[in-house]
């Protein structure tokens, strides 16, 4: 294995170091992504920690107005309906929501960049059957398919991430086939097929590596999307059931309560719009940091205005 | 002291990027009169460019700043000048011109649109613009004037879009043209139209032409003076014959001595026995497009064919068409006697080892997400048959130290070199499958001269070396002659003309062949004057 | 042009046919509507009657035959839930949709045009970070939150403005308003990244080099380059709303294609549901060849 050896790196620096440097060199960027960072630890440990707590009842402590600390601290932001703490709910709530988007987006994502890529690299009358599903599944309401889903399948977060799933699909699907059509027309691309590169090759050497970053960015801003879908379907009902919960699931378990306890809405509405934000603006830092000839920019921002 | 039409004095200009600050150019000094044509001749980065984009106010993007001189336009000082009076100033008194006109101009608005709006802007009523778009088309040449004004840039060919740049540039009369790199991207027929015109133009108006070029036939051509510019500097600054006949500078020295089409002529080649390569009668259709009309060609082993042919001609699609990069609709294509059009998958799969190719634009043909040890060690990804993975770190440090580059640039992205070390990158790669044969497609063609007769030099030491045959796709004939046992020259899809380079160079026999000689542009000033009035008198080139 | 518009509308037929045959079967997978809709303690009788009456005693493979023949016929069924024909509760819904969708749109991308290509001029400008702040929140905000923030804001506390209807033109200041928010927000960051790009353009050196004033270079010059990236994104928003902006029809009780949708879809109001996706398919049809007719017109290189 002499090729993990290298002749030289002109960096002194790791590569972890180099990505944090580029990443504070963005300082909107940098609190997003330290934002999302506390949003996974909640979603990773909060159900261990407070997950008795958020779902204990306390009928005395009904619609507790926030920003009351006597309580204790998971009582900060106020509590719900049937008295559970709203922070800690959230907390709690913080992995449902993530892992439904991260599902989604995980599995749109590979089903979709996987048939963009054979739809754009082959030339067979199958790219355009793909593209039509693509269409079909575009103009298929989303709605229909969560309670069609719902109904014939549990109504559980599989199942969730199931229908979100399959409508984000047509996303991917559509800007892996733009790219591949026009990376495989580059002039690296044919001069690997004047090598003798196989097809397998330059798919996943030449052309996929070129697309990617574009896919990561789309998937951030993706994760942002499902996020919304799947509180949006929580909040018609036809999403996530009680007792699971999502954010999307408590702004609309807090709406018949708007008029007299605003906030059982609107901490995890912020919550929402928190995250999304910040999938935003880390989508908009990695679209500069994943393209070598734009990174610069970070790199001489880090330096410049550090 | 009368004042000169246009001054610069002391000029400097910085550019903030990346590595920190650049100076781009340092304590410029040149002068226009009206009536004459200077040549700020450079290689790129040499920032021949920068005080023209000075003079145009152009230089705010990227941020880059004016940290000293004057720039005087008729005595009065341009930089104490406010920005309107800058603005009425661009195109009314200073017009410009750029390299490559299909992106400057503006391709959702007509050409009558686009030229009348130089009228308009500056104080023109609407009639009175269309009608001097209209006569400056027919100036220029533009056939059918009334029609081009409602055409579109993209509708034109090359040549006629730098007509129309031309056009809109003279339609207020400016008392300065500033040419950048007017010529480049054109034919060699159309280059000495190009110039031609701007001679005439010239002489019509009085204006005072500033031309900034990379090329010294350019400036033998069209320049009374000449100023040379190296890394931002002036070196060298004279009368043009002067310069090139009695050069003071060591860098100007280097640039005259790098121009193609000087050094002798090999001997021809006995080309009996069996050729490496032969094509016989390649057909090629785009559509209604007949772009290669029965081609045939023979590649002998250690023998460097090149194939000269303006753009359309087909020559691009004749090396596709010999790599099976773009199969020939007909025709055979013999490597080694075995025919390649017929091969199985497989079977061509052995053979594309030997056959290999280096494209014109190496930004373009290495993959931008791989390191150069990636990029050159694919090659044996592959193919693993040529070379033990224990040996493809060394291999790879002795290719790259062959090409001239260093073994410890191995681990960079190719964004981080010139586009002269990325085109030896390429060439790396192609001999890292130990070819027999090299397909160069422009592969010299984007480079700087000085770069360019580097790289020419390097496919000539590794031809000894490794008795490699070269199949040589160009445009300019003058390139090829210092390199090629044969020339072949095509136009339209096919062969004119096929000999030994020295009866291409010293007995063209078609009359094309003949043309495109007196087009190509000498260095050498003298002798491009005495091409210019043989060219005349022949009226080879019809204006 | 036309066989452009031919191989389009072959295209986009084969997806709605492939679409209709699909939600038919799928949503027949949801259940019997009959216990939607007759009292808890209907006898058995009453049931199969009803069953009878809409048809669904017959297999489905008969069902769909019959639908296939209705609809060649021109008709699209008949609505359980409001007893009339589907398509004309639909184009009923669909005239509420469409109005909401223009006036929304239209103020879109009137102010994203304006604000974004002012942002672009001076990048890193105090105005342009104000924009790129507020569109990036405006691109992450959830519409329902936002709207019943809105409610418990504007209507509830501070009594300006009604919570839901149609009636007067108070009614569609919060819809209006709230469906701004996201597509100004996606829009603006589209105006504005391919006008950064046109103002670098060679073309656009070259109008400075020719002495033109700024505001034509923006709005002449640059302007009609940078439109092309951000049409399709126009029509990419549009065709969201026109497909039923669900959660806030919902929420602000606008009885548009979005509530139709979701209302039929709970009652299993199939025809209601078939004829819907149908006429949203066309208006997205004809939506996408608008914005091809308007791709041609701005950009004279565009030949279909």
């Amino acid at each position: 294995m002499t090729d993990t050896r290298t002749i030289s790196e002109p960096k002194p620096k790791g590569r972890a170091a180099q990505w944090l440097a580029m990443l504070w060199a963005d300082k909107f960027a940098f609190f997003a992504a330290l934002f999302l960072l506390i949003a996974v630890l909640c979603a990773i440990f909060g159900p261990m920690l407070l997950g008795d707590l958020a779902t204990k009842q306390n009928l005395r402590g009904r619609n507790a107005a926030p920003f009351d600390l006597e309580r204790g601290w998971v009582f900060f932001l106020g509590a719900d309906a049937l008295g559970r703490p709203l922070l800690a709910r959230i907390i709690v709530a913080a992995q449902n929501t993530l892992m439904v988007a991260a599902g989604a987006v995980f599995f749109s994502a590979i089903i979709g960049c996987g048939l963009g890529l054979v739809a754009g690299y082959s030339r067979k009358r199958s790219a355009q059957w793909i593209m039509r599903l693509g269409d079909v599944i575009m103009s298929f309401p989303s709605l229909l398919l969560a309670v069609i889903v719902l109904y014939m399948l549990e109504p559980s977060i599989a199942n969730i991430v199931l229908v979100l799933a399959i409508t984000r699909i047509p996303i991917y699907l559509r800007t892996t086939r733009a790219e591949t059509l026009e990376v495989r027309e580059r002039m690296f691309v044919q001069a690997a097929k004047v090598m003798g590169a196989s097809h397998k090759r330059i798919v996943f050497r030449h052309i996929l590596p070129v697309v990617f970053p574009t896919l990561v960015t789309i998937a951030t801003l993706d994760f942002a999307f499902v996020m919304l879908a799947e509180s949006s379907l929580s909040f018609l009902g036809i999403g996530i059931q009680a007792p699971d919960i999502t954010w999307g699931l408590m702004v609309s378990q807090g709406r018949p309560y708007l008029t007299n306890a605003w906030w059982l809405s609107f901490w995890p509405g912020l919550a929402i719009i928190l995250t999304t934000l910040s999938l935003n603006l880390l989508s908009n830092w990695l679209r500069i940091a994943l393209d070598p000839t734009q990174r610069w920019r970070l790199e001489m921002g880090g330096r410049k205005n550090g | 002291m009368a004042d000169h039409l246009l001054e610069v004095r002391d000029l400097s200009v910085e550019f903030h990027t990346v590595a920190g600050t650049v100076k781009a150019v340092q304590n410029v000094s040149w002068h226009l009169d009206r009536g004459e044509t200077l040549a700020i001749l450079g290689e790129s980065g040499s920032g021949k460019s920068v005080s023209a984009s000075a003079v145009m106010n152009l230089i705010d993007m990227p941020p880059g700043k004016i940290t000293s001189g004057t720039i005087l336009l008729n005595g009065r000082d341009m930089l104490s000048m406010t920005a309107e009076e800058r603005r009425r100033v661009n195109g009314a008194k200073i017009a410009m011109i750029f390299q490559d006109p299909l992106a400057h101009l503006n391709p959702v608005y007509t050409v009558g649109w686009q030229i009348a709006e130089m009228v308009t802007t500056h104080g023109g009523a609407r009639a009175k613009a269309d009608a001097r778009a209209l006569e400056l088309l027919r100036r220029v040449g533009v056939p059918e004037p009334e029609v081009a004004m409602r055409k579109y840039p993209h509708q034109f060919s090359g040549g006629q879009r730098q007509r129309l740049m031309i056009a809109m540039a003279l339609a207020c009369k400016p008392d300065i043209l500033i040419a950048d790199e007017p010529t480049t991207a054109l034919d060699v027929t159309v280059q000495a139209q190009v110039l031609e015109l701007l001679q005439e133009l010239q002489q019509e108006t009085g204006m005072g032409l500033l031309l900034i070029t990379h090329d010294l036939g350019v400036v033998a051509e069209i320049a009374d003076r000449v100023v040379v510019m190296n890394g931002g500097c002036i070196v060298e600054t004279g009368d043009a014959a002067a310069v090139y006949a009695n050069p003071q500078h060591p860098y100007t020295r280097k640039l005259i001595d790098a121009a193609p089409g000087k050094g002798a002529m090999p001997e021809e080649r006995d080309r009996s026995g069996q050729p490496l390569l032969l094509a016989q009668n390649l057909q090629k259709h785009y559509g209604g497009f007949h772009a290669l009309k029965g081609v045939n060609l023979t590649i002998m082993p250690g023998e460097t064919v090149a194939v000269v042919g303006e753009s359309g001609s087909g020559k691009s699609t004749l090396a596709r068409a010999i790599l099976r990069l773009d199969d020939p609709d007909a025709g055979r294509v013999m490597y080694q006697g075995r025919d390649l059009m017929a091969m199985t998958p497989r079977e061509l799969f052995g053979c594309r080892r030997d056959l290999q190719m280096v494209f014109q634009d190496p930004t373009q043909s290495l993959n931008p997400r791989m390191t150069v040890y990636q990029l050159i060690s694919e090659a044996w990804v592959i193919h693993p048959e040529i070379l033990p993975k224990n040996q493809w770190r060394d291999r790879v440090a002795e290719l790259l130290v062959k090409v001239g580059l260093r073994a410890d640039m191995a681990g960079r992205y190719p964004h981080q070199f010139s586009g002269g070390q990325r085109q030896r990158i390429a060439i790396a790669r192609a001999l890292a499958m130990e070819p027999k044969l090299i397909v160069c497609d422009e592969a010299v063609s984007a480079l700087d001269v000085s770069i360019q007769a580097q790289v020419i030099e390097l496919l000539d030491g590794l031809r000894r070396e490794f008795g490699l045959s070269y199949l040589f796709i160009a445009h300019d004939l003058p390139v090829v002659r210092d390199f090629a046992d044969r020339v072949i020259v095509m136009k339209a899809g096919q062969i004119v003309e096929e000999g030994s380079v020295r009866q291409i160079f010293e007995d063209p026999r078609e009359p094309y062949t003949r043309a495109l000689l007196a087009a190509s542009l000498d260095p050498d000033p003298q002798v491009q004057a005495a091409r210019r009035t043989a060219r005349q008198e022949e009226g080879l080139i019809p204006a | 042009m036309n066989s452009f518009i031919g191989k389009r509308a072959l295209a986009s037929a084969v997806s709605l046919v492939g679409l209709v045959i699909l939600v038919f079967f799928l949503s027949r997978l949801t259940g019997d509507p009959t216990n939607l809709y007759l009292p808890l303690d209907a006898t058995t009788e009453m049931r199969d009657q009803f069953r009878e009456l809409h048809g669904f005693n017959d297999p489905l493979i008969v069902q769909f035959g019959r639908y296939v023949g209705d609809l060649l016929q021109g008709n699209f069924g008949d609505s359980i839930r409001q007893a009339r024909p589907a398509m004309d509760v639909v184009l009923e819904a669909f005239g509420w949709t469409l109005t909401l969708a223009v006036i929304t749109m239209s103020l879109v991308t009137a102010a994203a045009i304006v604000i974004g290509s002012l942002a672009a001029f001076k990048v890193g400008g105090v105005f342009d970070r104000i924009a790129t702040f507020f569109s990036l929140v405006g691109a992450s905000a959830p519409d329902f939150w936002i709207a019943i923030v809105a409610i418990v804001v504007f209507a509830v506390n501070l009594h300006w403005l009604p919570t839901s209807g149609t009636g007067s033109v108070w009614h569609w200041i919060l819809p209006v308003a709230v469906l701004f928010i996201r597509p100004f927000g996606l829009i603006l960051q589209v105006v504005r990244g391919s006008m950064i790009t046109v103002l670098g353009s060679a073309y656009v050196k070259t109008a400075r080099a020719k002495g033109v004033r700024t505001r034509p270079i923006i709005f002449v010059h640059g302007l009609r380059n940078a439109m092309l990236p951000v049409i399709t994104v126009i029509g990419d928003q549009a065709a969201a709303i026109l497909n039923g902006a669900v959660v806030i029809e919902t929420i602000f009780g606008f009885p548009g294609i979005g509530k139709l949708m979701i209302d039929s879809i709970l009652l299993r109001d199939f025809a209601v549901v078939l004829a819907a996706i149908m006429v949203s398919a066309l208006a997205i049809f004809l939506m996408n060849l608008l914005i091809d007719i308007a791709y041609a017109i701005l950009d004279p290189r565009i030949r279909y």
